[in-house]
C-alpha cells in the first residue's frame, strides 16, 4: 500500500471512528450515569439518517435538515426517557436490556412502515461536494473531511461542557457515583433526562450527517449498535476520553482490517475488544464494577 | 497457647493517597479474645478485610497459624479455618435460615462440584448447618426467610453462617451493631461460649462489652496502632484516653 | 431438613401440572396436524434452549446476552460431520456437538466471567457476535444464506436401526424425551450442593466467596453446561429443520430467548418452556394478523418488562402479593428440600 493510500485508510478509519464517538459517548454516559443498558441508541442512529434523508426532501437544505432533525431527536429523547427509561432506573439490568430490545423492535418496525425496506441515500450538499486532491493521483471528498471536523468539534464541545460547566460536574460526578449525586441533593430526575436526550441526539447527529456517505436502510441501526457496544466496553463505562480512543481504536482497526483481511474483518473489532479485555477487564479507562 | 494464632507484619493499605492502614504489627493470641477499637475511620474495618482476604495489602505480611497468607483471596482464607461476620448484615435474604447456615457448611466439603446426590443427603452437611444455627440461638426460625426476621436476630444469624464454616479464627466486624441491651446481651453470652474453643478478633464500638470480654485490646487512631494491651491497661492509659476526647460516649 | 409446605419448586399440584403438560405434549401428534406438530416441536426444542438459559440467569445471576452463539454452533458442526452421502451415526455427532459447544462455552465463559455486570453482559454479547461474523462472513458454509444438512444423524447399533430421525413423529418423541430429561437433569443439579453454590452465588455473592467458594469456578461450571445445554438444542434443532444459518446465532436469537425466560418466570426452569411456548404462539398469531407483528411483539415485550417482572409462572404471586414484596419469588431453600415422591 503506498503512502496516499495508506493516508486516504487513515482518513476514512478517522472518520468513522468520529462517528462512532458520537453514538459511543452518548452510550456510556447513559450506562455510567443513569446506570441504564440502552439497546434502542442504535435506533437513534437509524432514525437520524432517515430524518436526514425526509427533511431534506422537504426542506430542500441538508444543514437547516440536520438542525431539525436534532431538535426533532431531543424532544424523542425526552419522550423516551419519560414514558419508558425512567421505570427502569432501580431495576436488573436484565428487564433493561429486555425492554430497550423491545424498543428496537417497535422502531424497526415503524421505520419499515414509515419508510419501507427500500435502501435511500442521502446527496452531499452543494457546498461541500468536491474533492481535495491527495498525493499526484487520489482525491478525498471534501465532504469527509467535513464530517470529520464536525464531530471534532463536537468533541471538544463535549469535553468543555464536562470540565467547565456546572453541567458537566452533575455528569462527571453521576459518572463516578450515581449515589453521591443524589445526597448532593441534584435534581436526579432532570439530569437524567437532559443525559438521555443529548445522548439521543448525538446518536441521531451521527447518523444525519454520516448519511450522505453511506446508505440509509432498514437495520442499519443494529450494527452501529454492537460495535458502540465493543467501543464502549474497551473504552471503560462512563468515561467519555475512553470512548474517544475506543472509537477511534475500532475505526482505524475495522477500516484496515477490511482492507487488509476483507475476510476477517469483522472478526478483526471483536479481537480487539477481547485483547483489551484481557488486560483491562474493565476497559481502558473504566472504573472496574 | 505457644504460637498466636495470627500475627501482621507492617500492615499497610493506601486507597489512592489515603493510607487507611499504617505498618500494623500485631500478634493476636491463640484462643483470646483480642478486641480493635479506636474512633470511627480509625482503619478497623479496612484491617479485618485486609486479615479476610476481601482487600489485598498494598505493603506488609500476614500469617495465620505460622503460614503466610498474604494476598491470598478471601474464598482460600476462609477454607484454612478463618470465619467472618460483617457490620452491615450481609446474608442470604430470600434463604431460610436454615439455608443461609447450610451454604456455610457446605463450604467444608472438600469440594461442591457435586452434581448428582441431592444436598440435603450429605448428613455431616446438615448436622453442622443445625449446629452452626442452634449455637447462634435462631434453630426455632430454621424455615423462615432470612429477611423475615428481626434486626437482632438477623445478626445472630449473620454469626451463625460463620460458625457454620466451623472456624478455628472468627473476625468479627461490629457484632453488637444497632441492637438493644437484652439482644447485645444474648450475643455477649455467645461471644462468651464461642470464646472457649475459638479464636475471636472483634472491633466493637460498645466498650462496655468489650471491656467485659477483652483479654487484649488494641486501639487504633488514623490507621495506626496506639496502643495494645489488657483491659486493665488500656481503661488507664492517657493516650487512649485523649484519642477518644470528643467521641463521647461510643456505644 | 423438615418441608416447608408453600412455595416449593416442585410441589405435588405443580408436578402434577407439570405432568399433565406432559402427556399433553405426548398425546398431541394424534389430535393436531402436521403444521402444528412441528410447530410444537419448535416450542420444546426452544424450551430446552430456554431453560439452559435460565440456569445462567434465574439460578446463577450471569445474564448472558450471547446464548444463541452455542445454539447455532452445533447446527454448524452437524453440517461439518455430517458426509455428503451416507450419513453420521448420532453416537459420533451428538458428542461432536455437545464437546465442541462446551468448549467454545468454556473459552467465551473463562474471558467474560473475569467481568461482572454490564460488562459481562456486553462481552457474552460482543463474543457470540463474534461467532456469528465467522459463519456469516466464510464462503464454507453458505455465508449469510447457511446451508441445508445433508441427511440426519442415523440411530443405530451396528446395522441395526433404532430410530429414524427423519420420521416426523419418531423425532417428535424424541426431542419430548429430550425436554423433560433436560428438565429432570437441571432439577437434580440445582439440588445437588453445586446448584446450592450457584444459588447462593445470585443470592450474595460477595458472601458465598467469603465463605470458602471460588466463584469463579462455579459461574464456569454453570456457564459451560448452560452452553452444551444450548449445543443440545441447536442439535435437535439442525436435525429437524435440516437447515443451518449464521441467524441462529445471532443477537435476536439470544434476546428472543432471553424474552422466553423473563416471560415464563425466570428461576423456576418450567418457566423457560412456558416462555417458549408462549412466544412461538404468539409469533403465529400476531404474523397471521399482520407483516408488522415485530411491532406487536415489541410492544409486548415492553408490557411484559414494566408489568409482569415475575413473568406468568410468577403471575399467581403477583397477584396474591408476596409477604417482602419486590424479592424473587423463587426460595432457594424449597429446592434442596424438593418433594421426595
Amino acid at each position: 500500500m503506498d503512502l496516499t493510500a495508506f493516508l486516504i485508510q487513515v482518513l476514512n478509519g478517522v472518520q468513522y471512528g468520529f462517528l462512532l464517538f458520537l453514538v459511543a459517548s452518548g452510550l456510556t454516559l447513559i450506562f455510567g450515569i443513569m446506570g441504564i443498558i440502552n439497546l434502542a441508541h442504535g435506533a437513534f442512529f437509524m432514525i437520524g439518517a432517515y430524518l436526514a434523508y425526509s427533511l431534506t426532501a422537504l426542506v430542500g437544505n441538508f444543514f437547516v435538515a440536520v438542525l431539525l432533525g436534532v431538535f426533532v431527536m431531543v424532544a424523542v429523547g425526552y419522550l423516551i426517557e419519560r414514558f419508558a427509561i425512567s421505570f427502569l432506573y432501580r431495576r436488573d439490568h436484565l428487564y433493561q436490556v429486555l425492554l430497550t430490545y423491545g424498543l428496537i423492535l417497535v422502531f424497526n418496525e415503524l421505520q419499515k412502515i414509515i419508510w419501507g425496506t427500500d435502501f435511500h441515500s442521502v446527496p452531499v450538499p452543494a457546498l461541500l461536494a468536491g474533492s481535495v486532491p491527495l498525493g499526484s493521483t487520489q482525491s478525498y471528498p471534501i465532504y469527509r473531511f467535513f464530517i470529520s471536523l464536525v464531530c471534532l468539534a463536537i468533541a471538544a464541545g463535549m469535553y468543555l461542557v464536562i470540565a467547565r460547566t456546572r453541567l458537566g460536574m452533575m455528569i462527571r460526578a453521576g459518572a463516578w457515583d450515581r449515589e453521591v449525586v443524589q445526597t448532593l441533593g441534584i435534581n436526579i430526575g432532570r439530569l437524567f433526562a437532559i443525559v438521555f436526550s443529548l445522548g439521543a441526539a448525538l446518536a441521531a447527529f451521527a447518523g444525519m450527517i454520516g448519511a450522505p456517505v453511506s446508505s440509509v436502510y432498514p437495520g442499519m441501526g443494529d450494527q452501529v449498535l454492537i460495535i458502540s457496544f465493543v467501543v464502549v466496553v474497551i473504552g471503560g463505562i462512563g468515561s467519555v476520553k475512553g470512548a474517544f480512543i475506543g472509537a477511534m481504536l475500532i475505526g482505524l482497526g475495522d477500516t484496515f482490517g477490511k482492507v487488509l483481511v476483507p475476510n476477517l474483518a469483522s472478526f478483526v473489532v471483536y479481537a480487539l475488544m477481547a485483547a483489551v479485555l484481557l488486560w483491562r477487564p474493565q476497559g481502558l479507562f473504566g472504573r472496574g464494577t | 497457647m505457644a504460637e498466636p494464632v495470627l500475627v501482621t507484619e507492617a500492615l499497610t493499605k493506601e486507597f489512592g493517597g489515603l493510607v487507611a492502614v499504617d505498618q500494623v504489627s500485631l500478634d493476636f493470641a491463640t484462643g483470646a479474645v483480642h478486641a480493635v477499637i479506636g474512633p470511627n475511620g480509625a482503619g478497623k474495618t479496612t484491617l479485618i478485610n485486609l486479615l479476610s482476604g476481601e482487600l489485598r495489602p498494598s505493603s506488609g505480611r500476614i500469617h495465620f497459624q505460622g503460614r503466610e497468607i498474604t494476598g491470598a483471596p478471601s474464598n482460600r482464607i476462609a477454607r484454612l479455618g478463618v470465619g467472618r461476620s460483617y457490620q452491615k448484615t450481609n446474608i442470604f435474604p430470600e434463604f431460610s435460615c436454615l439455608q443461609n447456615c447450610w451454604i456455610g457448611a457446605q463450604a467444608r466439603l472438600p469440594t461442591s462440584m457435586r452434581f448428582f446426590r441431592a444436598a440435603r443427603r450429605y448428613r455431616a452437611v446438615a448436622e453442622r448447618a443445625e449446629r452452626a444455627l442452634a449455637q447462634c440461638e435462631l434453630a426455632h426460625r430454621k424455615d423462615v426467610p432470612a429477611a423475615e426476621i428481626s434486626y437482632g436476630e438477623q445478626r445472630q444469624l449473620e454469626i451463625g453462617m460463620m460458625l457454620a464454616t466451623e472456624p478455628t479464627l472468627l473476625l468479627l466486624d461490629e457484632p453488637l451493631a444497632g441492637m438493644g441491651s437484652d439482644e447485645s446481651a444474648r450475643v455477649i453470652d455467645l461471644l462468651r461460649r464461642l470464646a472457649k474453643d475459638h479464636s475471636l478478633i472483634l472491633i466493637e464500638h460498645d466498650l462496655d462489652a468489650v471491656f467485659a470480654i477483652a483479654d487484649t485490646i488494641t486501639v487504633m487512631v488514623n490507621g495506626e496502632v496506639l496502643e495494645t494491651g489488657p483491659p486493665s491497661q488500656i481503661r488507664t492509659s492517657a493516650a487512649v484516653r485523649e484519642s477518644y476526647i470528643g467521641e463521647g460516649d461510643t456505644s | 431438613m423438615s418441608a416447608r409446605s408453600e412455595s416449593r419448586l416442585v410441589s405435588r399440584p405443580l408436578v402434577g401440572l407439570l405432568g399433565l403438560a406432559v402427556v399433553g405434549f405426548a398425546i398431541f401428534p394424534w389430535l393436531g396436524g402436521q403444521y402444528y406438530v412441528d410447530l410444537l416441536m419448535r416450542v420444546m426444542i426452544l424450551g430446552i434452549f430456554a431453560m439452559s438459559l435460565d440456569l445462567l440467569i434465574g439460578y446463577t445471576g450471569l445474564i448472558s446476552f450471547g446464548h444463541a452463539a452455542f445454539f447455532g454452533l452445533t447446527g454448524y458442526v452437524l453440517v461439518m460431520v455430517t458426509p455428503e452421502t451416507g450419513s453420521i451415526s448420532v453416537w459420533l455427532a451428538l458428542p461432536a456437538c455437545l464437546i465442541a459447544a462446551a468448549l467454545v462455552a468454556a473459552v467465551i465463559g473463562w474471558m467474560s466471567i473475569r467481568t461482572s455486570g454490564i460488562y459481562f453482559i456486553m462481552l457474552t454479547l460482543a463474543l457470540a457476535q463474534m461467532l456469528y461474523y465467522f459463519f456469516n462472513d466464510s464462503t464454507k458454509y453458505g455465508g449469510s444464506d447457511g446451508t441445508f444438512i445433508a441427511s440426519r444423524p442415523s440411530v443405530s447399533i451396528g446395522s441395526l436401526r433404532l430410530l429414524d430421525l427423519g420420521d416426523r413423529l419418531t423425532l417428535y418423541y424424541v426431542v419430548l424425551a429430550s425436554m423433560v430429561g433436560t428438565f429432570l437433569l437441571l432439577m437434580v443439579l440445582l439440588r445437588a450442593p453445586f446448584g446450592q453454590v450457584i444459588q447462593a452465588i445470585r443470592a450474595n455473592e460477595a458472601r458465598t466467596r467469603a465463605l470458602g467458594f471460588a466463584v469463579q469456578h462455579y459461574k464456569l461450571a454453570s456457564f459451560v453446561i448452560a452452553g452444551a445445554l444450548a449445543g443440545f438444542a441447536g442439535f435437535l434443532e439442525a436435525t429437524h429443520t435440516g437447515i443451518i444459518s449464521p441467524a441462529h446465532l445471532s443477537w435476536h436469537e439470544s434476546g428472543l430467548v432471553m424474552i422466553m425466560v423473563i416471560l415464563g418466570g425466570m428461576g423456576t426452569i418450567y418457566g423457560a418452556v412456558l416462555g417458549a411456548f408462549i412466544l412461538v404462539f404468539l409469533q403465529e398469531f400476531l404474523q397471521d394478523m399482520t407483516e408488522h407483528w415485530q411491532l406487536a411483539l415489541g410492544l409486548i415485550i415492553i408490557a411484559v418488562v414494566l408489568l409482569l417482572p415475575k413473568g406468568v409462572a410468577g403471575l399467581p404471586k403477583q397477584l396474591a402479593g408476596t409477604v417482602g414484596g419486590r424479592r424473587q419469588s423463587r426460595d432457594a431453600a424449597s429446592v434442596v428440600e424438593a418433594n421426595d415422591g
